[in-house]
């Protein structure tokens, strides 16, 4: 009965273990991932809309959740406009140690975050070698918003980096050919012919480092101060939660920060549909 | 005609070419490029290694001679043993499945699969606390049974598996779709069985990608913090992995012992990217490109 | 044809340029090269530079258009020095062999491209732009596909807004690599014809490269043929197929078979019998006897000048190609009328009849 139904919903093939490989691959998924996550979602559901309502708009959460977002925000973007530049850099230009770079952009995605957070907190801290350098310009940025800006940017880099890459190395050189013998400047063909074809790359790339960015907890918690209201993040407040037995605090704000990052990926798959359809590629 | 004699009179670098920016933008975009690297990037890989020795070798061994730091680095060993290892069954499984297999709903398994990524690593943590912990769904069970999840070993294991869930299948997906099926194809046709076909023809062309994911896989396992800070319950000597016991010592002010026990982790990670990089250098074909998510 | 053509009031508005390429060099690491190439191209001429793959002659074309530069040498454009002139003030129109269309941009931004990016003193108005882009599209029979996008077109289409994009700018001249390259068999032989109608309405000096003889030979109005970043010859398509200048002309444009011959007291000698091939004055030694198919008739066994074995027999169009091999195992190829009474394996003598005589060395 059960080798029917699949039958019925696969295209035949002379290769072996289908069932086996799908059948395991959907149990492991099932007991691992959708098991847990579903367990939120009765959670979630329990406690209702109204008391979600209550706890979104208790002030310290509010505060946390602009917090989480509005930093990540401005991190995911100024990540993406560096990225666009690095991928750029590092695929367009040659100069030594080119091949070096290209590596460790890869860091914070290999790095565990706690040691990106405390290296990240004593390289800004005010005694530390960057800040002791922005300190006296006024710049305060371990312990304030400004902390959880690096850090978000740190983990959001690689994202930005490697979405885009692949769009510049299939950039054919006749393009921009094309457009000069057309008489448009250097700088008009970059913007009108070179940059529109990376823009659903720099957008994936922007939404991926903007969905971890809300959920960092690690390489955030050690720089940001964590003061209430002030420069304290979504993630903590859940963990502050947790360690008041909160269950059901805790879970609503983990609710509302699923919600909108899934709402973010959704969109960027929108986007990569629309652009296929339209334009032949992503 | 005009336009023509006047644009003459202009100079023009005989070797400007079209396709690229002039010289010293192209500086200026390099060196921008480079602090802003340094400042996020190397930077704090540099200030783990030096902070970490700020006392010199015996002060760096000092924080290995503590039977915490033992304690924690057995704890995360054991824990990326066991759910690194269930991690590449899967991810061979899945993409088994998916790469070589056409069938109804497969994008939507691929992006559950993916899911695990863009949930918060303290969600994730969450999420088995609301389901093991004591005033989760299966808590009271557990607790009559004598079976401890929350706050011990199963817990992590858990959650790590969580995290790292999708490393492996993630890398193997591409990699097997770019070599379709035709190998299989003519090995089953040849005689050989299924089993002997994944180990002689599958395998081979897939082990640069698994053996790249594997290790990411493990360095996260190893260092995942949000997650298992939260399911761990932070039993000091029982309960506690490397980037956990990393927290306690900054916390403390031991600062050169919590870069000491960090540089372990930040070496594994270097290694993974060394590797990786040995990897695309020598068998760039062999590994899927693009598929960090 | 049509004498109110828009497209042919724009080419005679602006002035018939010629070009001239003057000693040109260009060494290269790894791709096709040019040694001290000189060559005129006059205006309003349809020009072809025919030669195999990395003959340099994608390499020329681009040094015209300024996409590359020479090593040594010199680019004019009627009269005036362009050599160092940018490639966005040379005013080439240049069609790309994957047409590298946009593919952001719709068929009507990709051809009202080259007006938009002008400064604003010379851009004309949006109206204006408007108008020429539906005049150009109209030109290339593609009215209505404004909208569309590349993705959205055939090969042959793309190739059409390709062409229109570069007419837009008014171009001196229109450079086209590999034209037809990339579309399959029946596509193309109706856009040669097609590109010979464009050609004869605007007047435009044409400039297009090709590796296909035919193509060449059909299409143009002179044929430049390179060989190895040298140019063998210049010449009218009956010229080069006629008074191929070097070997390798006559075997490039067609199917020829080669005899040592000798040149001694005003007579070509192949195998030491006289051919009907009139010698070069003066000339005595060595020399290579070029045969085309039909320039060779076969004869019995042990008559003419060479003996051969038939090894295949095959139909071309009205006549029959037989396939004949050598002692040395060479073989080579005769025509003959339709109805023959050769069979395979058959031993025959070839008679010459015509061809063309080189100096050796």
């Amino acid at each position: 009965m059960a080798s029917a139904s699949y039958l019925r919903l696969k295209q035949a093939s002379v290769l072996p273990g289908f069932g086996v490989t799908l059948g395991y691959t959907l149990l492991y998924l099932g007991l691992l991932v959708l098991l847990p996550l579903g367990a939120l979602v009765v959670k979630a559901s329990g406690i209702g809309i109204t008391g979600i309502a209550a706890t979104a708009t208790d002030p310290r959460v509010a505060a946390a959740l602009e917090t989480s977002f509005s930093i990540s925000l401005l991190a995911a973007g100024v990540a993406s406009l560096f990225g666009l530049l690095i991928a750029w850099v590092l695929t367009r230009y040659d100069f030594p140690g080119r091949k070096l770079l290209d590596a460790i952009v890869d860091l914070p995605f290999a790095l565990p975050t706690a040691v990106a957070g405390i290296a990240l907190a004593a390289l800004y801290a005010p005694n530390g070698w960057v800040g002791s350098l922005l300190e006296p310009l006024g710049l305060k940025v371990a312990y304030t918003p400004l902390g959880i800006f690096v850090a978000l940017v740190f983990i959001g880099l690689p994202f930005t980096v490697r979405t885009v890459q692949p769009l510049i190395t299939e950039i054919e050189n006749e393009l921009e050919e094309a457009s000069s013998t057309l008489g448009a400047t250097r700088w008009r063909t970059l913007w009108s012919v070179l940059l529109p074809p990376l823009l659903p790359g720099v957008l994936t790339g922007f939404a991926l480092a903007f969905a971890r960015a809300v959920g960092e907890y690690g390489s955030v918690i050690f720089i940001a101060g964590n003061l209430p209201y002030v420069s304290e993040i979504a993630p903590l407040l859940i963990v502050i939660k947790l360690s008041e037995y909160d269950y059901t605090g805790a879970t609503v704000i983990a609710t509302i920060m699923l919600a909108i990052s899934f709402s973010v990926l959704l969109l960027i798959n929108l986007i990569q549909a629309w652009s296929r359809k339209r334009f032949g590629y992503v | 005609m005009s336009d023509l004699s006047a644009a003459l009179a202009l100079p023009v670098s005989s070797q400007q070419s079209v396709v690229t920016e002039k010289k010293p933008i192209r500086w200026l975009a390099i060196s921008i490029a480079l602090v802003f690297l340094l400042l996020f990037l190397v930077l704090p890989l540099v200030v783990v290694f030096v902070e970490a020795f700020r006392r010199g070798l015996e002060g760096f061994l000092a924080a290995f001679q503590e039977a915490d730091a033992l304690a924690a680095i057995r704890l995360t060993m054991t824990v990326a043993a066991i759910a690194v290892p269930l991690n590449v069954v899967f991810g061979l499984m899945a993409s088994w499945a998916i790469a070589k297999f056409e069938f109804k709903g497969k994008s939507l398994l691929i992006t559950l699969i993916d899911l695990p990524f863009s949930v918060s690593p303290v969600v994730s943590g969450l999420i088995y606390l609301l389901l093991f912990g004591a005033q989760g769904l299966f808590g009271p069970w557990l607790m009559a049974h004598g079976i401890k999840i929350a706050f011990a070993l199963p817990g992590i294991v858990l959650a790590t598996i969580f995290v790292t869930f999708p490393f492996v299948a993630r890398q193997l997906i591409p990699l097997m779709q770019e070599q379709g099926t035709a190998e299989e194809e003519a090995a089953l046709t040849l005689g050989a069985s299924g089993w002997r076909t994944f180990l002689k023809v599958t395998l081979p062309n897939i082990k640069w990608g698994l053996l790249y994911g594997v290790l990411l896989c493990n360095a996260r396992a190893m260092g995942e913090f949000g997650a298992v800070s939260v399911v761990s319950g932070h039993i000091r000597g029982l309960t506690n992995t490397i980037p956990l016991h990393v927290e306690i010592l900054y916390n403390e002010y031991n600062f050169v012992a919590a870069f000491a026990v960090s540089s372990l982790l930040a070496g594994l990670a270097l290694v993974t990217l060394a590797l990786k990089s040995f990897l695309e250098w020598r068998h760039g074909a062999d590994l899927a490109s693009g598929t960090h998510r | 044809m049509e004498p109110i053509s828009p497209v042919a009031r724009i080419a005679e508005q602006g002035q018939a340029v010629d070009i001239r390429v003057a000693d040109v060099t260009k060494v290269f690491a790894g791709s096709a090269a040019l040694h001290d190439v000189n060559l005129t191209v006059r205006p309003g001429e349809l020009l072809a530079l025919l030669g195999p793959s990395g003959s340099g002659k994608t390499t020329l074309l681009r040094v015209i258009a300024g996409l590359a530069q020479a090593d040594r040498g010199q680019v004019f454009f009627g009269g005036s020095d362009a050599t160092r002139l940018p490639v966005q003030k040379r005013q080439v129109g240049f069609v790309f062999q994957h047409y590298a269309l946009f593919k952001h941009m719709s068929v009507a931004d990709n051809v009202a491209y080259g007006l938009k990016v002008r400064e604003r003193a010379n851009r004309p108005s949006k109206s204006e732009i408007q108008r020429r882009v539906s005049e150009l599209l109209d030109l290339v029979q593609l009215s209505g596909f404004d909208n569309r996008f590349p993705a959205q077109l055939s090969g042959g289409q793309r190739q059409r807004v390709a062409l229109a994009r570069a007419l837009a700018v008014e171009p001196r001249v229109l450079l086209l690599d590999e034209p037809f390259g990339a579309l399959d068999a029946k596509v193309r032989k109706d856009l040669r014809a097609w590109l010979r109608d464009i050609h004869e309405r605007t007047g435009k000096t044409t400039v297009f490269v090709t590796h296909d003889q035919d193509e060449a030979l059909e299409l143009a109005d002179r044929v430049a043929v390179l060989n190895q970043g040298r140019l063998e010859q210049v010449g009218s398509p009956d010229d080069v197929q006629d008074h191929p200048a070097t070997p390798f002309v006559m075997t490039f444009l067609g199917q020829a078979a080669r005899f040592n011959a000798e040149i001694r007291d005003g007579r070509v000698l192949v195998n030491g019998k006289p051919a009907p091939v009139a010698a070069p004055k003066s000339t005595i030694g060595q020399a290579s006897l070029y045969c085309r198919p039909w320039h060779l008739k076969p004869v019995p066994a042990g008559h003419g000048y060479h003996q051969g074995i038939v090894s295949g027999i095959r139909r071309l169009g009205s006549m029959r190609r037989i396939e004949v091999s050598q002692a040395d195992g060479k073989k080579l190829e005769v025509e003959v009328a339709l109805v023959t009474n050769l069979s395979v394996g058959e031993e025959i003598g070839l008679d010459i009849l015509d061809g063309v005589i080189f100096r050796d060395g």
